[in-house]
């Protein structure tokens, strides 16, 4: 199981050919306390860069891109009650969705854990 | 996310504490300041409700107006003060008593919203106003009401060498009895120059939160102290930009360059109050013309609040009526921390201003329910004195 990671602060969790996609603790401390999470819908195909989902804080919106291809296969109900979640545990409880990756190549073309935990020093 | 950097800002004289506290540090209006602490917006908000927040707001534009030859005699002195300033607003100055504050509008000549700004009649020093403006616009504001003071009054800013402090919250006044004890006695909307060790303040007892709450002019080389002293009890916390628009929003309250601005009237802005009934009969503040035919129900749009199903509906939204049609826009919107819930403020055809309209906005293309409400949309809990 390796995870993945986006310049623009998403993480990809690869489970064989499914990736768990949501935002990085480091995203969601600049981002402050979410408040409302607009969730995809399952069985939306996304291309690599597509805009997937929307984080609000009190603040301002924030949209979250795929970082890969794929087809949405379950999202995260849980957010629409709590979407402090994500401010909690960004990386368990705090998922966003879940894809089926339509081209595990694109996973190379992100951030390995190293290069992203550098990018955010 | 992207962080700019604050050296080319000014700085508040409690710039040093902010960094020390880990504000998280923007620009805003020019300056420096803390959108939040580590604790959270939501956290930040809520403690403001429930205890005493402070808030650095030095960015705003304090002033005194000073009639450069009083008399001496008390009333002629703020009347010739008063005449000076009244050509600019919509407000009556002449009537205000020592110490009271009353809430105002610079206006252009076509009744658009130059700023919106606090008028007090000094409580001891005769032909003195205390005036203060928003930060983005003091420049053009101080330059405007010193070309009207002309020859017979100068305005001094207060805005360089001084911290403004503002206090806020159901335990603002407790705690303010400690180190202040005789503000207490401060009516809402009322100021006084008192002193805190020694140290001269001007302390009013109003806010922009809906909470009751002080403001405190306090000299830039005490500001620290000052900040110190108030942070010693365990009743306040030091709260940021974020929370400080989250709390106004909530109280129903416009903000000078989203819901209001040049070419918005005070009727539109639901601001009515502050066209003076002894100003409305003379019909002699700028703009008077369109004001009166608006307050007469010749109005083409109109503020309204509005609770959002969904997610929030931000600055520049359409808004629609249930058939679609685009019938006005968000000029404020956002998370309510106290009701867990989106709200926004802005304006429509006055045609929907009625509470308990149904209507629409658009948010990312996709229209989410509306509903206007009455406003504020938390109850203000301002301090009231019975006479």
């Amino acid at each position: 199981m390796t995870t993945k990671f986006t310049q623009d602060h998403e993480y990809i969790r690869v489970e064989g050919t499914t990736g768990v996609v949501g935002i990085t603790p480091y995203a969601q401390d600049a981002l402050g306390d979410i408040v409302f999470v607009e969730l995809p819908s399952v069985g939306k195909v996304l291309k690599k860069g597509d805009e997937a989902a929307v984080v609000e804080s009190v603040k301002a919106a924030s949209e979250i891109y795929a970082p890969v291809a794929g087809t949405v296969t379950e999202v995260n109900e849980a957010l629409s009650g709590e979407p402090g979640l994500i401010n909690t545990d960004p990386e368990n409880a705090g998922w966003i969705y879940k894809i089926e990756i339509a081209d595990a190549g694109e996973l190379d073309g992100l951030l390995d854990a190293a290069a992203y935990a550098d990018m955010t020093k | 996310m992207a962080s700019s950097g604050p050296e080319d800002l000014h700085q508040t004289p409690l710039y040093e504490k902010h960094v020390a506290a880990s504000g998280r540090i923007v620009p805003f209006g020019g300056y420096a300041l803390p959108v939040q602490y580590p604790s959270g917006i939501m956290n930040e908000h809520k403690w403001t409700r429930d205890n005493a927040g402070l808030f650095d707001v030095s960015h705003m534009g304090p002033s005194f107006v000073r009639l450069n030859a009083p008399s001496g005699d008390a009333e002629a002195d703020h009347a010739a003060v008063s005449a000076l300033i009244e050509p600019l607003i919509c407000g009556d100055i002449a009537s205000l008593k020592p110490g009271q504050i009353r809430y105002s509008l610079l206006l252009n000549e076509q009744g658009g919203i130059i700023d919106d700004l606090m008028i007090a009649r000094s409580p001891d020093e005769a032909g003195v106003l205390y005036v203060v403006v928003n930060a983005g616009t003091k420049d053009g504001d101080f330059a405007l009401i010193e070309k009207a003071l002309r020859d017979s009054a100068v305005l001094v800013r207060a805005d360089h060498d001084n911290a403004l402090l503002a206090l806020q919250g159901p335990e603002a006044v407790n705690v303010i009895a400690g180190l202040i004890p005789d503000a207490v006695q401060l009516g809402f909307m009322t100021h006084a120059n008192m002193s805190w060790n020694t140290i001269p303040v001007t302390i009013a007892r109003a806010g922009y939160t809906g909470e009751d709450g002080f403001e405190i002019l306090t000299p830039a080389a005490h500001a620290e102290d000052f900040w110190d002293a108030l942070l010693t009890d365990d009743r306040v916390k030091p709260i940021g930009l974020g929370a400080r628009d989250s709390l106004r929003l909530e109280a129903g309250l416009p903000l000078y360059g989203h819901d209001l601005n040049e070419t918005i009237s005070p009727i539109e802005a639901g601001l009515g109050f502050a066209v003076s009934k002894r100003r409305r009969e003379a019909a002699d503040f700028p703009g008077a013309q369109r004001i009166l035919a608006e307050r007469d129900g010749q109005l083409s749009r109109k503020r309204v609040g509005m609770i959002i199903e969904g997610a929030p509906a931000r600055e520049g939204a359409d808004i629609t009526d249930s058939a679609g049609t685009v019938i006005g826009v968000v000029t404020s919107g956002g998370f309510a921390p106290s009701l867990n819930k989106a709200i926004a403020l802005g304006f429509v055809s006055p045609e929907h201003v009625a509470t308990g309209t149904k209507l629409q906005v658009l948010v990312r293309n996709r229209a989410q329910a509306a509903e206007v409400v009455e406003t504020p949309f938390v109850p203000h809990r301002y301090f009231r004195k019975s006479i």
